[in-house]
C-alpha cells in the first residue's frame, strides 16, 4: 500500500450565503468551489490558476482550513479537517501554513514584525520562551534578512522585505505545506523575482510543498510542477507544467494561454479569440459551465456538466469536446452517473 | 547576505516615543495636555495650595469682591472662592474618572462580545443597546438617580450608566473592521483561538479609536455630572463641587457675578482643555501619522 498524499481534496464545495432572511440565515449561495478534486505530494508544488473571482483563492484558503467545507472532504497528512476537535486542528495548523498577496494588511500594525513572526512560535508553542528569539532571528536570517529587522513595524518596511517575513513566519512553525495566494502580485516586477526565487529555494531546504495561487501564467509557469486550471469553482484541466503549456486541451486553458500577452513578432498579428464577458457566478449556465464562452461547444454541453476525468495518464480535463463523447455515450454515462448518485 | 535596498539603517524609534514627539508637535495637544495636568496637581497639593479652607464661612466678608485676601472673592456665606474652586478640581476629576471608567468597561466589554461574538449574542447585545439609547440621554440619568436616591455617587453611576451606548457601538464597529483584516486570519492560520484572537489582536487596535472617544465623551460625562449637582440630584452643598457652587450662587447674578463665573469658568476651561487634548490625540494616533 502506497502512503496517503500530503493532501487530498475530494468532491469539495465551499459555499458563500449571497443573501439572508431576517433573522440572519442564508437564503441563497454561491458555490465558490463547486466540486473539486486533487492531491498533492509532499515536496510538490500545484500552481492553481483561472482568472478573478473564479474561486482560487477560496480553494487555497479550504485546504487550509480557514473556509469551512460545505461538502467533501480535505484531508491533510491522512487527516479530515471536518472531523478534527478545536486541539486536533491547531495541532494540523501548524503544518499547513498560508501567505497572503498582501504583505501589507497581512501583518499586525501595532506589533513589530518580529514580535508577529514569534507569535507564530508563542500560538504553537514550539521551542522553550527562551529559545523562541533566537529562532526568529534565525528564520530572519534564511529569508535573506537581518535580526535587526526585527523591530521593524510594518509600515516601516518595503512590500518586498514585508513578504520575506511573511514567509518566515510560514516557515518558523516548520510546515510541509504552504499555500501561496498570489503572493507576488501585489509586488514590483523586479522584486517578485527575488520572492519567487526565494520560494524555490527553501522549497528545496525544507522540502515543501506548495499550493501556488496566481493569475499569472508567466509566474506558475516558473515555479510549478503541476497546474490545475479552475474556472467557476471547478478545475477544468490538471496536468504536469510541461504539458499545460505544450499541450493544453481544455478550450480555456487555450483561451487563457493564448490571451497572455506575447513579444513575439511572428504572432503579433493573431486575434485573441474573444471569450466574452464572464458568467453571472450565482446563475451559471446549465450544463457546462463554459459553454457560452466555449468556441467548441455543441448541443450536448448545454445538457451535461462534464465531469472532470483523465484523457491520458496524469492529464485530467472537463471537456465533452475534448474527450471526443457524442450525446448518446454522455447520456449513458451521465445515467450511471444519477444511478450511482441515487444509490449512494 | 545583504539584500538590494537594505543598506540604509533606519534608526528605530519606539512607538511611545513617537507618539510622544508628534503630541509636541500638536499644539491643541500641548495645550489640552497642560491644562490637564494642572488640574491634577492642584487636585492633589489642594490643602497646600489653596489659602484658605474651603468650608470656612465668614459671614462678614460675604460676597467679597476679588481683592489681595481673596484672589476671586467669597461666596454668598463667605467661602473664599479661589480655595473652593481648587478642592473642586477634586470633584471634577473624580467624576471624569468614575464616568469614564462605569461606561469605558463595561461598553467595551458588550462592544467586544457584540462585534465578535455569534449573530444571537450580538443581537440581544446590541438589541439591549438600542434600547439605553431610546431613552434621552437627560432621562436616563435622572431614572437612575429618581431609584437610587441623589448623591454624588448616584450621579455618577447614572451618568456611566448612559455613556455605555456609545462605547458599545464605537468598540463593535471598530471590531467587525479589524475581525475582516488579513493579520486577523494569518493569527488563526497560525492556530490562535478565539480569545487569543480577540484579546492579543483585535483589542490593541481597537485602542486608538477607544482613547479618543474617552478624550471625548469623558468631559461630556463630566458636564452632565456638574448639570446634576447644579439641579440637586449630584453632589450636595456645601461640597465645592462646580456645579453645586452655581445653585446658591446664582441669585447674585447681578450683584456679585465673580461667585458664578468662577465655577462656571473653571468648568468651561476643563472641558475645553479635555476636548482639545482628543482632538490632539485623534491626529496623534491615526495609523497615518504613528
Amino acid at each position: 500500500m502506497t502512503t496517503p498524499p500530503l493532501l487530498d481534496v475530494e468532491g469539495l464545495h465551499v459555499r458563500y450565503p449571497v443573501s439572508r432572511d431576517v433573522f440572519g440565515r442564508p437564503t441563497g449561495h454561491v458555490s465558490a468551489v463547486d466540486g473539486v478534486d486533487f492531491t498533492l505530494e509532499n515536496g510538490e508544488t500545484l500552481g492553481l490558476v483561472g482568472e478573478s473571482g473564479c474561486g482560487k483563492s477560496t480553494l487555497g484558503r479550504a485546504v487550509v482550513a480557514l473556509e469551512p467545507a460545505a461538502e467533501g472532504t480535505v484531508r491533510f497528512r491522512g487527516y479530515d479537517f471536518a472531523r478534527l476537535s478545536d486541539d486536533e486542528l491547531k495541532q494540523q495548523r501548524r503544518f499547513g501554513q498560508f501567505i497572503f498577496q498582501n504583505p501589507r494588511t497581512s501583518f499586525d500594525p501595532r506589533r513589530s514584525v518580529g514580535a508577529s513572526v514569534r507569535m507564530a512560535l508563542d500560538i504553537q508553542r514550539l521551542f522553550r520562551p527562551r529559545e523562541r528569539d533566537e529562532a526568529v532571528a534565525e528564520i530572519f536570517r534564511k529569508v535573506g534578512l537581518g535580526p535587526e529587522h526585527r523591530a521593524r513595524y510594518p509600515h516601516e518596511l518595503s512590500g518586498g522585505q514585508l513578504q520575506r517575513i511573511g514567509i518566515a513566519r510560514a516557515l518558523v512553525l516548520q510546515p510541509q505545506l504552504i499555500v501561496c495566494d498570489e503572493p507576488v502580485s501585489a509586488l514590483d516586477v523586479s522584486v517578485q523575482a527575488q520572492i519567487l526565487n526565494l520560494l524555490k529555494d527553501l522549497r528545496g531546504e525544507f522540502d515543501l510543498a506548495l499550493l501556488f495561487v496566481s493569475h499569472n501564467l508567466a509566474v506558475v509557469e516558473y515555479i510549478a510542477d503541476r497546474v490545475a486550471v479552475m474556472y467557476y469553482g471547478r478545475i477544468v484541466e490538471i496536468t504536469s507544467r510541461r504539458r499545460l503549456f505544450d499541450n493544453p486541451l481544455h478550450p480555456y486553458t487555450h483561451a487563457l494561454l493564448e490571451s497572455v500577452p506575447s513579444m513575439d513578432l511572428a504572432h503579433r498579428d493573431d486575434p485573441a479569440p474573444k471569450l466574452g464577458d464572464p458568467p453571472d457566478p450565482t446563475h451559471l449556465p446549465s450544463g457546462c459551465r463554459f459553454r457560452n464562452r466555449c468556441p467548441r461547444a455543441f448541443d450536448l454541453c448545454r445538457e451535461a456538466d462534464p465531469e472532470t476525468v483523465e484523457v491520458e495518464p496524469g492529464h485530467a480535463v472537463a471537456c465533452w469536446a475534448v474527450r471526443g463523447v457524442d450525446r448518446a455515450r454522455a447520456r449513458e454515462t451521465s445515467a450511471t452517473i444519477t444511478k450511482t448518485e441515487e444509490t449512494t | 547576505m545583504t539584500v538590494a535596498g537594505f543598506d540604509e539603517e533606519i534608526t528605530v524609534i519606539p512607538r511611545w516615543r513617537r507618539i510622544g514627539g508628534h503630541m509636541l508637535q500638536s499644539r491643541a495637544a500641548c495645550v489640552g495636555a497642560t491644562i490637564l495636568l494642572i488640574l491634577f496637581v492642584l487636585a492633589l497639593f489642594a490643602p497646600w495650595i489653596a489659602p484658605y479652607d474651603p468650608f470656612k464661612i465668614d459671614p462678614i466678608h460675604r460676597l467679597a469682591a476679588p481683592s489681595a485676601a481673596h484672589w476671586i472673592g467669597t461666596d454668598e456665606v463667605g467661602r473664599d472662592l479661589a480655595s473652593r474652586i481648587i478642592y473642586g478640581t477634586r470633584y471634577f476629576l473624580l467624576i471624569c474618572l468614575v464616568t469614564a471608567a462605569i461606561s469605558s468597561s463595561i461598553g467595551t466589554l458588550l462592544g467586544l462580545l457584540a462585534g465578535a461574538g455569534s449573530p444571537l449574542v450580538d443581537g440581544v447585545i446590541m438589541r439591549f443597546i438600542d434600547i439605553l439609547l431610546a431613552f434621552p440621554y437627560i432621562l436616563m440619568v435622572l431614572v437612575v438617580v429618581a431609584v437610587a436616591g441623589p448623591s454624588l455617587w448616584t450621579g455618577m453611576v447614572a451618568v456611566g450608566i448612559a455613556g455605555i451606548p456609545g462605547y458599545a457601538r464605537l468598540v463593535r464597529s471598530t471590531v467587525l473592521t479589524v475581525r475582516q483584516e488579513d493579520y486577523v486570519t494569518v493569527a488563526r492560520a497560525l492556530g490562535a483561538s478565539r480569545r487569543e484572537i480577540l484579546f492579543g489582536t483585535i483589542l490593541p487596535n481597537v485602542l486608538s479609536p477607544l482613547i479618543v472617544y474617552l478624550a471625548f465623551a469623558t468631559p461630556l460625562s463630566a458636564l452632565i455630572a456638574s448639570a446634576l449637582s447644579f439641579v440637586g440630584l449630584g453632589a450636595q452643598p456645601p461640597a465645592p463641587e462646580w456645579g453645586a457652587m452655581l445653585v446658591n450662587s446664582r441669585t447674585y447674578l447681578f450683584s456679585a457675578w465673580w461667585a458664578v463665573a468662577a465655577p462656571g469658568l473653571a468648568l468651561c476651561i476643563s472641558i475645553f482643555g479635555m476636548n482639545i487634548l482628543g482632538n490632539g490625540l485623534r491626529d496623534v494616533l491615526d495609523p497615518r501619522n504613528a
